[in-house]
């Protein structure tokens, strides 16, 4: 195995991943919610109209981010090496998986895994592992 | 406008910020951290490791409370088992990150920068989620059908 000392960002990917703790433990302490993406945005497919304010304030919250990080620094880097119809399939995947699994790397990854959750260590072992996989077969057996 | 939702919408922004300057929100970047036999970018590892390093501490406290403090219910999944469904939609989850290196946080924080790819990631997501709340509908309408209550 080789470290890709190039592009390894051990600050920043650490400040950015205490950001991400710390919005998590906010809108658990303030807020007494779960913050885990694919639940937020799943909440709002189904028609329970009253649950829809706060994920739709969060979520502004979030579209915002890149804005103001554009102003301020620049826009992020975004390199999408995948196909078009991979990006699809992709996509429904993680749709379709998220929902049946309960999560995703927000909510199983860092809230389920904070909270000590055994569903949630079970479900992260599984994407993670899914993921050194298919990005193994997709990158050094197929390609 | 009620101070909750400016509040949710402060740690949305916090969350989306800490994403982008983590650098998860370039799908180049995660598939680095994902490519164990190629060059490894550990990156992802210290992100969940700063952040659970966070969580820890944050939901240590949360787990004593009944209530949010700025109100609401303090609602945390109460769910135990683990079961087909957790592990197969995990793996298809996985799966679906591992072609893309999109999962649903920063496929939404690189929707507003305009990358037609992540456009098209979300709504097919969008799209596979449906897909699931539909399933899920159908099969309460049969149970419900199959024993009347």
């Amino acid at each position: 195995m080789q470290i890709d000392w190039a592009h390894f960002t051990p600050w920043t990917s650490f400040a950015g991943g205490i950001a991400v703790g710390l919005a998590a433990v906010a809108l658990v302490l303030l807020h007494g919610r779960i913050l885990g993406i694919s639940g937020i945005v799943g909440g709002l497919l189904r028609p329970r109209g009253s649950d829809a304010a706060w994920r739709v304030a969060f979520l502004l919250g979030m579209l915002t981010a890149p804005l103001l990080y554009r102003w301020a620094v620049g826009p992020h880097a975004v390199t999408i090496d995948a196909g078009w119809g991979a990006v699809v399939l992709a996509g429904l995947l993680v749709g379709v998986g998220t929902r049946y699994g309960s999560g995703c790397t927000s909510g199983h990854g860092i809230c389920g895994l904070s909270r000590g959750s055994p569903r949630s260590l079970v479900a992260t072992l599984a994407f993670m592992g899914a993921g050194f996989v298919t990005v193994y077969l997709l990158r050094h057996v197929l390609a | 406008m009620k101070l909750e939702r400016i509040s949710e919408f402060a740690i949305g922004l916090l969350f989306g910020l800490g994403l982008i300057v983590a650098g998860m929100t370039d799908p180049s970047k995660v598939i680095g951290f994902l490519d164990l036999a190629g060059r490894w970018d550990p990156s992802l590892a210290l992100v969940m490791g700063g952040a659970v390093l966070v969580g820890v501490l944050g939901f240590a406290v949360a787990r004593r409370r009944s209530t949010g403090m700025l109100g609401g219910a303090m609602q945390l999944p109460q769910a135990r088992h683990i079961d087909r469904r957790l592990v197969f939609g995990s793996l298809a989850f996985g799966a679906g990150w591992g072609i893309a290196g999109l999962c649903p946080g920063p496929a939404i924080v690189s929707l507003v920068a305009g990358e037609p790819k992540a456009v098209v990631f979300v709504l097919a997501m969008l799209a596979g989620m449906g897909a699931f709340e539909w399933l899920e509908v159908r099969k309460k309408r049969r149970r419900t059908a199959a024993h009347p209550a």
